[in-house]
């Protein structure tokens, strides 16, 4: 019969549009409107007791006002923007600098520094990553063999020029360092989670546990 | 009664126009509403990956064939690094085989949802099978996320297996895509499959038989739905196909509904294929140790794989260096576009856009 491919689809887009299994994952960026039930679960506050000591707050969410800062639900494997550097680790071999495929991380080093786990080191006087270049193929950090370099977590570096883009040694320094956990198992292992909101300092990103002063003393007085 | 005089006009559709998906032209030559000719132009989006490919080491190289069939990015990988692989006779773990076998059938999935859904967008079923269709690919984009922090350019595969494991919680949503998937597979084809409309629009439309099939050298499901049997897993099992069963769909007249079928019942039969690994596949490593500059002895090879679209292959020549003397890739979607003068020759205007959308060409493997 003509026209019964018509309604049978009708009722599929019906399905889709009531049943809450078939819903689509609308994720409202960067900001999300809050109900009053979600800001008393910020607030750590049963809604009703919520309700009774903000009036205000309330009648603001309820007009759709309110916005609470949400973040994309994503997996801490997630390769992102905003490298985490961590320049006690780094050597300066630039090995990250040799293998990434696009050649746009610059490595100036000088001479005299003392890295806090091997003795003497280069200085690193330069390290730039141009991420407007950048694809985050993460070879560089597949690279690094000292857990210095890792991928970072976000993904909102908008910038009006080009330059800005190039991220330098001091910026990398300052940055909040969440590491992603892309191709840093160790950092799994550890429970870190990025999305979570979790930093991690030098001292526990490596893949080998930091050896106690004793052993140290050990190795390097047998030398 | 004079009769009207008519002259054949000629008319650029593309390059840039939402049905040709991607920077693609055709210049076609109808008298009235019928093709009489058609000639496509190439080349928009040729970035040189097989020159680019010359002055990178072989690891760097997979970054370069993401960007190939961007809507199929592991098969890619899967092609290049098996190729390296053979060149260089690094041998692969167990596990990396199965874990690559699952990510290239989740792969074979998502590029076929994306080839259906815009199918039915150029029938002009607009957006609706579309994003049903999306919704679908986003759960195994989010599935490559955990596998390796990427959705689009994934670069998971490395001569010598995959750099890192599947975590924990990958299997668990696997297992639920898994188990809910053929129920949405249902759910799509009762909106599609009896649909009037669609069946009015495509049987018998762009016909291709088998003989012009082969002899233009097309191959995937163009290839399987005029109803030659060849797919190169079963034809030439690489990786762990032959430790799995599953069957090869074919159509049985070559029009643009059986190109829609074929693609429909290989979702099914990747599912199969994945269940099945899921159950065979045990603890391991997922790499064997490579050097970071693989230097292959002097030689050339090639070897490919059954990408969604087709025969994805690489020829490459090693001079005994650290990059590839050269690399050719044998882009299916390229070759699929053979046979398009004979699909479209004799049918109307509105036909020309579903029949191209019923290859499911890429862009940027057709230009590279
Ligand atoms: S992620 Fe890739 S492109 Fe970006 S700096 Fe590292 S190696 Fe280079
Ligand atoms: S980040 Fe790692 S690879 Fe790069 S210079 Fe520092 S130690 Fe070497």
């Amino acid at each position: 019969m003509y026209g019964l491919g018509l309604f049978k689809g009708l009722g599929i887009t019906m399905k889709n549009l009531v049943s809450p299994s078939r819903q689509f994952n609308i994720v409202q960026y960067p900001n999300r409107r809050a109900s009053p039930f979600d800001l008393a679960k910020v607030d750590n506050q049963n809604p009703i007791s919520f309700i009774a000591t903000h009036p205000i707050k309330t009648l603001r969410s309820l007009i759709g006002l309110e916005t609470l800062v949400d973040r994309m639900p994503q997996h801490a494997n997630f390769r992102g923007e905003e490298f985490a550097w961590y320049d006690r680790r780094c050597t300066g071999c630039a090995s990250c600098a040799k293998y990434c495929p696009l050649g746009i991380i610059k490595i100036v080093t000088g001479t005299s520094g003392v890295n806090q786990q091997e003795g003497q080191s280069y200085d690193i006087d330069v390290f730039d990553i141009d991420i407007g270049r950048c694809m985050f193929c993460g070879l560089c950090v597949e690279a690094c063999p000292y857990d210095a370099l890792h991928m970072g977590s976000g993904f909102e570096e908008g910038k009006y020029r080009r330059s800005d883009l190039v991220i330098n040694v001091d910026q990398l320094k300052a940055a909040e360092k969440k590491p992603s956990t892309w191709f840093r198992p160790q950092l799994t292992d550890r429970g870190h989670d990025p999305i979570k909101g979790s930093t991690a300092d030098w001292d526990q990103v490596g893949r080998h546990e930091k050896p106690s002063l004793e052993d140290q003393g050990e190795r390097w007085a047998k030398r | 009664m004079s009769t009207i005089r008519t002259e054949p006009v000629t008319i650029n559709l593309g390059p840039q126009h939402p049905s040709t998906h991607g920077v693609f032209r055709l210049r076609v030559t109808f008298d009235g509403e019928e093709i009489i000719d058609v000639e496509p132009v190439f080349g928009y989006l040729h970035r040189g990956t097989e020159k680019l490919a010359e002055s990178r080491n072989y690891v760097q190289i997979v970054t370069l064939t993401d960007r190939m069939d961007y809507v199929a990015s592991m098969s890619n990988n899967l092609a290049y690094v098996r190729t390296v692989e053979k060149l260089a006779d690094i041998d692969v773990p167990e596990r990396a085989q199965y874990i690559r076998v699952i990510s290239v059938e989740l792969q074979r999935i998502a590029s076929h949802l994306m080839a259906t859904g815009f199918l039915l967008n150029d029938l002009g079923a607009l957006a609706t099978p579309l994003v049903y269709c999306f919704r679908e690919r986003e759960r195994i984009l989010d599935l490559f996320e955990m596998l390796c922090g990427a959705r689009i350019t994934l670069s998971y595969m490395r001569p010598g297996g995959v750099f890192q494991d599947a975590p924990a919680d990958f299997w668990n949503s696997l297992n639920v895509l898994i188990s809910d998937f053929p129920n949405y597979l249902d759910e799509l084809e009762s909106l599609i499959t009896t649909n009037e409309i669609v069946l009015a629009r495509t049987i018998g439309v762009g016909l291709l038989s088998d003989t012009q099939a082969v002899d233009s050298g097309v191959s995937g499901p163009v290839l399987r739905a005029a109803s030659v049997k060849w797919d190169l897993r079963k034809a030439n099992p690489y990786e762990i196909y032959d430790r799995v069963n599953f069957d090869i769909p074919i159509g049985n007249s070559g029009d643009t509904y059986d190109r829609y079928y074929v693609r429909l019942q290989e979702m099914r039969e990747s599912i199969k294929i994945i269940s099945q690994c899921i159950e065979q596949i045990e603890p391991g490593p997922v790499r064997t140790e490579t050097p970071f500059f693989i230097r292959p002895p002097v030689g050339e090879t090639y070897s490919s794989v059954e990408g969604p679209k087709g025969e994805l292959g690489f020829y490459m020549v090693s001079d005994g260096g650290i990059s590839p003397y050269r690399c050719k890739v044998r882009a299916p979607s390229f070759i699929n576009l053979t046979p398009l003068k004979d699909m479209l020759t004799g049918w109307k205007m509105g036909d020309l856009i579903i029949i191209l959308g019923s290859i499911d060409i890429v862009l940027g493997e057709v230009d590279r």
